[in-house]
């Protein structure tokens, strides 16, 4: 039986639907010492002065580090190969504190209780100084979140700490401005979205022991093991070979997990105590010293023509770091490169953009990265054009959307012509499932309320082209089983599954055979983690290589057992044979463990020069109450081409659940500062992801294209499916009852008040 | 965190009420509330060993324990049958079932929430708390009272024949509402409570008499009075903003809603 | 204090500090299916049942557990494999870490509700959080799962 496109559970499913102890917490030992982080009150201020002789005193503390007991070198703490985009702005702790939340103290001792009353004898005096809040006001801002002379880049992308500018940038591709004047139709309006939380129900957690051999290791629930490595040896100093790092099964990532929130603090307690330490970040930590998605303002000016046809797209935008770069400079490329690709008969485009550095909470990485947010202010501005046209926004599309073998404008992913695209017949299926042609624009239900359903396309990408590494080991066993190594980081998503899927269909075996392990940096293959959406596609190709080549050295085994040469023989994956005699994979595996040179093991690594994008379209239907602005999600149909998906039902829960992620940011999901720069939404309570209350019905269906690159012809899932909710959502209000709300998230008062607005002329 | 000194399993409501006299002593309800935030509490007080859990009844009134969980109270036969269902959509949205499970009527009804849909509820109706020290008070008049140390014994509601609808706006079906409204009409006159303005709920009657007849009232008539009784209750009640929405918006939604449960309450579906 | 609780059918006395959680103490007694997702009540991954109501672990002290039955996943693992099939083959199982409480709501719920609409399956479990899957996968494997009980239950009744 073949394996690839067969909806079979996760290898995993058993230990995680019995609650077997498999996560960080339920795994470390009995005698860590807990860590918690003193955090600053404080938007922007200096620590003059820090006094812990009393916290020292308090039974059970182990130690109280503040800056002046950590190394002095800065460093990046997202989650990115090396050269990073990421300037070096980072201190393990940091005497300038620049937003609420920044550590001020690592304390560690014996119990919760005892380290939360020396942390509550910790006595610092704080110098206060003006907080830079406001991402509009802060390039240029006399006041500076990093003044320090040995702030760096490596990769400068317009970055300029005296500026307050983390990257800035412009792209063009033929006279905008021209372009756009010369255009019948013109749209020019200005989108935000608000700095949305990942909310893995698994929050941050990390926790360190040293080994026997002297070395730190560090367990962690992580989408990043290789770079954490390389992170937690640059903030303490120390040699990476000193440090090693496990991932065991985590609750979740979302990308909030591919920076190095958690692992440094237990990490220096351990190193310096020499006792095993951890650190549980609070679900209050994890929403106000976390990663959350970046807070954006997107101004788009796009123009079509008499015909319809859109001929130009300029985006700029305005992103809020926060206080540390993180992800920040890689993350606003994708606003442009991922947006304005998605239009085929562009004559000019242009990308440009800001991202500034503010006393506010860093954002990092949160599934989409910078697309989610681009795609939602494109995909609501070509609505609006499509109302100054009178025109169907489907039909609109159709006459613009880009398709198989045609070049992608501004797009990031090194490709000079899409090899495969399956958007054309993403969309006609959409209509098909929610009923477009009799449900457009609207239907009134005579109640007080409408039906509305409003239409949006998406890309993203498949891993970062010519960066990103995946790898695979592959190993037979003396049974005739074979043991995977991974390297990247299966966070539930199941890529051990369908990595392991693959390895079965190339080696001509059953999954059951195929033991998978990841990830431990000691011993799995280098990957760069599961992020960029890599993971099935980069990590993908290194099991088939490395697949290959093992059935390569496994038929040359055979046929040497039979005498033969190799290419007289053949592996069907039961046993070599030559058509007379054959050899069983068994006998092989045996053979191979006794007294032969043979290595029945096989490591490969993969890069791709390319980054195919997957595409999909959403369509929303919403219900609107008229009365109060009150919006639910009746239906939502998702058409998606991930090229082969290679788990069909694993691919449909990605979909799924990143279209109520995307529901969530689009309805309900809310961060609000108050003028002191703190979170209010810092709670289950208080910030509202969907419960399954909130949702109507999501039909989710593939029109699967075939990428030659891609193992088995797949491409990505995990970050696009992300991208179309917002959009759609607003247009199928905007359908609905006709207003627009451009700020995120759309509630019920931003909408009543719209429709007020509307109703007075 | 929070954090328990002592813990006392109450063998009487006596004992309980000598412990509680000390401000560092607490009465424990379901202790969804409590342990959020940080707190010290040197005596913990129990009454879960009191039988204080139950729901009893007479021909005249309705007796809920103060540990009653609001599950319990959701699923309670006798109210819901008076109410036509108001006490159970009044308690639904309330997170969720093990939520439900651990907090107490008492534990609602005690802390006077501005957000509290359980407070809101019982307002509407003709309620009273039964304090330890203090006795029986209506509900409206324990709503304003300052916070002491007495003990919240029971919840009684009298029995009445009633149209009775809870409303509720939430941004989303599980939040905190936006706002809350019970109108409850019977023959002792109309009812209304609103909660979540964001303040602490308040009740409200027909002083300018909109609604006398209502349930009379032909579909038009009814229509025009719930309009008027929605812009009276618009004008009299205080709005204020928070996270959740702004003043103008709870103003302008007070109206809706209360004409919303007008309908509910007054509306053919329950027989009147 | 001593208190004295039946864990998963198993008598456990033990001795609690007066403002210990139930969430802590069932996993200091090595039941780490219960988790903590929230301070603040609203997540349902530390749910477990007292007296066979399901409760958020995370909002009950450990004393009031006295004299009483507390379950976890743990001592439902039969159940929690039957269930658990059909949430995996819709890979609704995803990161796993709201699975437990999940179930153990799930399961709650097939004990209180007999035959429920969808509706009220969701408004059972809107407790329940869980951000890898969007719900609907477990919807799917809940209906499947009901059906296949009602069918096993009939062909017991044959």
């Amino acid at each position: 039986m073949k394996y690839v496109n067969q909806a079979i559970p996760k290898k995993d499913w058993e230990a995680l639907v019995t609650g077997k102890p498999v996560y960080t917490n339920d795994l470390a030992p009995e005698d860590c010492l807990i860590v918690k982080l003193l955090r600053s009150p404080h938007a922007h201020a200096w620590i003059e002065e820090i006094r812990t002789e009393n916290a020292l005193k308090v039974p059970g503390i182990a130690c109280v580090l503040t800056y002046k007991d950590v190394p002095k070198k800065r460093f990046a703490i997202a989650g990115q190969t090396v050269p990073q985009l990421s300037a070096y702005d980072h201190l393990l702790l940091d005497p300038h504190l620049r937003y609420v939340g920044d550590p001020v103290a690592i304390v560690a001792g014996e119990t919760e209780a005892a380290v939360e009353t020396a942390m509550r004898r910790i006595k610092v005096k704080y110098r206060v100084e003006t907080p830079v809040l406001d991402m509009h006001t802060a390039k240029d801002n006399p006041i500076l979140v990093h003044p320090e002379e040995d702030w760096k880049v490596l990769i400068p992308l317009g970055a300029d700490a005296k500026r307050n500018l983390c990257a800035s940038d412009v792209e063009e591709e033929g006279d905008v401005d021209a372009v756009y004047e010369a255009c019948l139709y013109k749209i020019d309006e200005t989108y935000t979205t608000v700095p949305n939380q990942q909310t893995m129900m698994e929050t941050f957690r990390t926790y360190c022991y040293m080994d026997y051999f002297g070395r730190l290791n560090v367990v962690s629930s992580t989408q990043i093991p290789f770079h954490v490595r390389r992170i937690v040896s640059d903030a303490l100093g120390i040699p990476s070979s000193r440090v090693r790092v496990i991932k065991p099964r985590i609750g979740g990532g979302f990308g909030a997990k591919q920076t190095s929130v958690s692992e440094m603090y237990p990490a220096i307690v351990t190193w310096i105590t020499g006792r095993p330490a951890k650190i549980l970040f609070t679900r209050k930590e994890c929403m106000t010293s976390g990663s959350p998605r970046h807070g954006m303002e997107i101004r788009v000016r796009a123009g079509a023509d008499s015909e319809g046809i859109v001929r130009v797209i300029d985006v700029h935008t305005l992103s809020n770091a926060g206080a540390y770069a993180t992800h920040s400079s890689a993350v606003v490329g994708l606003t442009g490169h991922k947006s304005i690709p998605l239009y085929r008969h562009l004559k000019a485009h242009r990308f440009s953009y800001d991202v500034v550095y503010t006393n506010t909470q860093d954002a990092g990485a949160y599934r989409g990265f910078g697309a989610t947010q681009g795609i939602f202010a494109v995909e609501s501005a070509i609505d609006e054009l499509a109302a100054k046209m009178h025109m169907d926004p489907v039909c609109l599309r159709e006459k613009n959307m880009l398709l198989e073998g045609l070049p992608p404008r501004g797009y990031d992913g090194n490709l000079s012509v899409i090899n495969s695209c399956a958007l054309d017949r993403c969309m006609i299926r959409a209509k098909e499932m929610i009923g477009w042609s009799e449900k457009y624009p609207r239907m009134e239900l005579g109640n007080g309320k409408v039906r509305g359903v409003g239409v949006a396309m998406a890309m993203q990408g498949s891993s970062i082209a010519g960066v990103d590494v995946g790898g695979a080991s592959i190993k037979l066993n003396e049974d005739g089983s074979y043991t995977l190594g991974l390297g990247c980081a299966d966070m539930g998503t199941g890529c051990d599954t369908i990595l392991a899927q693959i390895a079965a269909d190339c080696l001509g075996t059953s999954v059951d055979r195929i033991v998978v392990f990841g990830v431990d940096t000691d011993i799995s293959p280098y990957d760069s983690g599961s992020y960029a959406s890599a993971t099935t596609y980069a990590t993908g190709n290194a099991v088939m290589l490395a697949c290959e080549e093992l059935s390569r050295n496994i038929t040359a085994h055979g046929a040497g057992m039979l005498g033969k040469a190799p290419e007289d023989t053949a592996f069907d994956g039961e046993a070599v044979t030559d058509g007379t005699s054959r050899v069983t994979l068994e006998e092989i595996a045996l053979h191979a463990t006794c007294g032969v040179g043979d290595q029945l093991q096989v490591s490969r690594t993969f890069s791709s020069p390319v980054s195919p994008p997957p595409f999909m379209v959403g369509i929303a239907e919403v219900e609107v109450d008229k009365e109060t602005g009150q919006t639910k999600v009746i239906d939502y149909a998702a058409v998606v081409d991930c090229g082969t998906p290679v788990n069909p039902n694993l691919a449909r829960v990605q979909t799924e659940g990143g279209l109520v992620q995307g529901i969530g940011m689009a309805l309900y999901e809310d961060v609000q500062y108050t003028d002191r720069g703190s979170i209010r939404n810092n709670s289950f309570m208080q910030y509202k992801i969907p419960s399954r209350t909130d949702l109507g019905n999501i039909h989710v269906e593939f029109e699967s294209s075939y990428e030659p690159t891609g193992p088995f012809g797949a491409k990505s899932v995990g970050e696009l499916v992300i991208d179309t909710p917002c959009p759609a959502i607003a247009n199928a209000i905007y359908n609905a009852v006709g207003v627009r709300v451009r700020d995120l998230p759309i509630t019920p008062e931003k909408i009543m008040k719209e429709i007020w607005k509307k109703d007075r002329g | 965190m929070l954090r328990i000194k002592n813990y006392v399993k109450a063998k009487s409501l006596e004992e309980a009420y000598e412990l509680n006299q000390k401000k560092s002593a607490r009465i424990l309800g379901g202790m969804v509330w409590m342990k959020m935030g940080n707190r010290n509490i040197n005596t913990a007080i129990d009454l879960s060993g009191l039988g204080l859990d139950e729901i009893t009844e007479t021909d005249e009134e309705i007796v809920i324990g103060c540990m009653v969980s609001l599950r319990r109270l959701e699923m309670n036969d006798s109210l819901n049958q008076m109410t036509q269902g108001a006490v159970r959509e009044s308690l639904r949205h309330i997170v969720g079932v093990q939520f439900r499970n651990c907090a107490t009527v008492g534990g609602s009804i005690y802390g006077r929430f501005g957000f509290s849909d359980v407070l809101t509820m019982f307002l509407s109706l003709d309620s009273y708390v039964e304090l330890y020290h203090a006795g029986r008070i209506p509900l409206k008049e324990f709503v304003n009272r300052k916070k002491d140390r007495d003990i919240l014994v029971n919840v009684i509601v009298k029995k009445e024949n009633m149209c009775c609808a809870y409303e509720s706006f939430r941004n989303s079906s599980t939040d905190f509402p936006v706002l809350a409204v019970s109108i409850c009409l019977s023959e002792q006159g109309v009812r209304t409570a609103v909660g979540a303005r964001p303040g602490r709920a308040v009740l409200l009657g027909d002083e300018k008499g909109l609604l006398t007849h209502y349930p009379e009232m032909t579909p038009d008539e009814k229509e025009k009075a719930a309009e008027q009784y929605g812009a009276f209750v618009r004008e009299t009640v205080i709005f204020g903003g928070n996270m959740r929405a702004s003043k103008e918006y709870r103003e302008y939604l007070s109206a809706v809603l209360v004409k919303r449960a007008l309908k509910t309450a007054g509306g053919t579906a329950n027989g009147h | 204090m001593v208190i004295n609780v039946i864990l998963n059918g198993k008598k456990i006395q033990k001795d609690v500090e007066p403002d210990q959680l139930l969430l802590d103490f069932v996993r200091e007694c090595g039941c780490c299916s219960v988790k903590r997702g929230c301070e603040t009540a609203n997540c349902g991954l530390c749910t477990v049942w007292m007296d066979g109501r399901p409760v958020l672990s995370c909002s009950v002290l450990a004393v009031r557990a006295d004299g009483h039955e507390i379950t976890t996943l743990e001592g439902l693992q039969k159940e929690a494999k039957e269930f658990g099939a059909f949430l995996s083959n819709e890979g609704g199982d995803q990161c796993g870490f709201c699975n437990p409480g999940f179930i153990m709501n799930v399961l709650a719920m097939e004990k209180e509700l007999s035959d429920p609409t969808e509706e009220e399956i969701r408004e059972y479990l809107s407790g329940n959080l869980c951000r890898c899957t969007g719900f609907v996968s477990q919807s799917r494997s809940i209906q499947k799962y009901l059906q296949y009980k009602k069918t096993e239950e009939g062909g017991k009744d044959a």
